[in-house]
């Protein structure tokens, strides 16, 4: 008995050098820190978190189809048109602030779309981790169907694509649903310079 | 080298920026000119190592940072490792700050009120950090990954680079996990494989042209959780 025991301990240790991320969140919990806005809740993982990091962001199809109508249910569409101001919506998309430990809370945020995108062509300093959305109205439409999608990608990203690397904007509550509705004419305006 | 890539970064947002890259360009070139700040940093940093300061009013001169007590070559291409001493895996900062407790006396309130410094003032590990790793120019860097603990520790750590965690979901490989990414300009190295991963962590501590700041790997990690949206990973 105390043999098998001895030896199951043994066998258990490869696991064991391998942290889960219930293992890496204890560790974070006992070193991080909190500051301004940052609270300790923020680095506990919420289950799609937990998911996407079990998995290196590739769930089984099953899986990912499941968490994606879960995030689903989360988006709020406003009242009436999700179409606003494309010009409001460039500022939005140029702003990288908002959630950070060194953010005012309360200050208004931005989507920081043109860290990972190209939108404007005026815009030449963008990043590319996320596709060009040049053109996107043009290419794409401007219809209800195509709006309430855009809407919808920007209030949570995760309900179309449960690993994606863009952020919830909406569900973690960096962006109103105003701003939405701004960001949304950026891409779909025929007068927005995305669609020059 | 670090700050030449920089440059021609910025270079490339030309248009808008076209007068700040100038600017730059001409601030770096004086620099060059006058003989690089970071030696006169590296100076000061080794005057900071062989001045007595605590409560045993000695020196770190005889801290022991993983070659033998004082011996500073290549000792920082080798962090971090496992210290008996301490019985964990340590990096430069944290054995550094082992020395100013046991060696020199001072609380670790004291030694950590200011970790990042600013442009004008770097902090005392800014300081140590530059001199001590320019005494392992041109070694080979290997940290410890014999020892069991240190097989944990790197384990930890990757386990860390693909965590998704904040209000924005990233990890580490949200930015760092394709080659050829950018964020607005800013090129983000693929770190998670040691050999894309060691010549950028050998141009580290850096002297940045662009805020004429004298910054850690442990800044440049910090900023980036900021950009996660956690607080930051080092605990006072
Ligand atoms: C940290 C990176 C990041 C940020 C910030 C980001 N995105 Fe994305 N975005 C991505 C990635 C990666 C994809 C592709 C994968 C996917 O669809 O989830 C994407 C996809 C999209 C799509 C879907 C494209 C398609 O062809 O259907 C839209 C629309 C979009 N982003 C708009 C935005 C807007 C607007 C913002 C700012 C409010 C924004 N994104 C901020 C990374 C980002
Ligand atoms: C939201 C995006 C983002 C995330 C997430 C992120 N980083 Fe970064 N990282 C950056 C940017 C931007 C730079 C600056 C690149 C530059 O200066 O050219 C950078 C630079 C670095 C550098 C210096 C690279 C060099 O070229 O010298 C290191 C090291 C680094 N990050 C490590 C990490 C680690 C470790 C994590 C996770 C704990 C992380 N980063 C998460 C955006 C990010």
């Amino acid at each position: 008995m105390r043999r098998l025991a001895l030896l199951s301990a043994v066998l258990a240790f490869p696991a064991m050098a391998d942290p889960t991320p219930a293992d890496v969140q204890g560790i974070m919990q006992r070193d991080f820190h909190p500051r301004g806005q940052a609270t300790m809740d923020r680095v506990v993982q919420d289950g799609l978190q937990r998911v996407c990091t079990e998995t290196r962001d590739r769930p089984p199809a099953d899986v990912a189809k499941a968490l994606e109508a879960d995030q689903l249910k989360t988006i709020v569409y406003p009242e009436g048109s999700l179409m606003g101001d494309w010009k409001r919506g460039e500022a939005i998309a140029q702003s990288g602030r908002g959630l950070t430990w060194n953010d005012k809370p309360g200050d208004p945020a931005g989507g920081s779309c043109y860290n990972c995108h190209e939108l404007s062509p005026k815009e030449l300093s963008h990043g590319t981790i996320g596709p060009s959305l040049r053109g996107f109205g043009k290419t794409r439409g401007t219809g209800p169907e195509v709006q309430r999608y855009v809407y919808g990608k920007i209030y949570n990203a995760k309900a179309y694509n449960a690993c994606s690397q863009m952020p919830r904007l909406g569900a973690s509550g960096t962006l109103t649903a105003a701003q939405i509705k701004d960001l949304v004419a950026l891409l779909l305006d025929p007068a927005s310079p995305v669609n020059e | 080298m670090k700050a030449l890539a920089f440059g021609a970064a910025l270079a490339l947002s030309c248009a808008a920026y076209g007068q700040d890259v100038a600017k730059e360009i001409q601030r770096y070139r004086q620099m060059v000119a006058e003989g690089s700040p970071a030696e006169l940093f590296e100076l000061e940093g080794e005057e900071l190592w062989k001045k007595p300061q605590g409560p045993k009013n000695v020196s770190l001169q005889r801290c022991d940072l993983g070659e033998g007590p004082g011996v500073l070559k290549a000792a920082y291409a080798h962090l971090p490792r496992y210290f008996k001493d301490a019985d964990r895996v340590m990096d430069l900062e944290s054995r550094l700050l082992h020395c100013m407790s046991t060696l020199q006396g001072r609380s670790r309130e004291e030694a950590t009120a200011r970790v990042f410094g600013s442009a004008d003032r770097p902090s005392e590990f800014e300081l140590l950090s530059i001199y001590i790793a320019g005494q392992s120019r041109g070694v080979k860097i290997e940290p410890g990954l014999s020892q069991p603990k240190e097989k944990a520790s790197y384990e930890l750590g990757r386990a860390l680079y693909f965590h998704r965690v904040g209000a924005w979901d990233f990890s580490c490989a949200s930015c760092h996990g394709d080659e050829g990414k950018r964020i607005r300009m800013q090129e983000l190295p693929v770190l998670y494989k040691p050999e894309a991963a060691r010549p950028v962590i050998a141009t580290w501590p850096a002297y940045r042209v662009s805020t004429s700041q004298l910054v850690t790997l442990q800044w440049r990690m910090n900023d980036c959780y900021r950009q996660m949206r956690t607080g930051p990973g080092n605990k006072r």
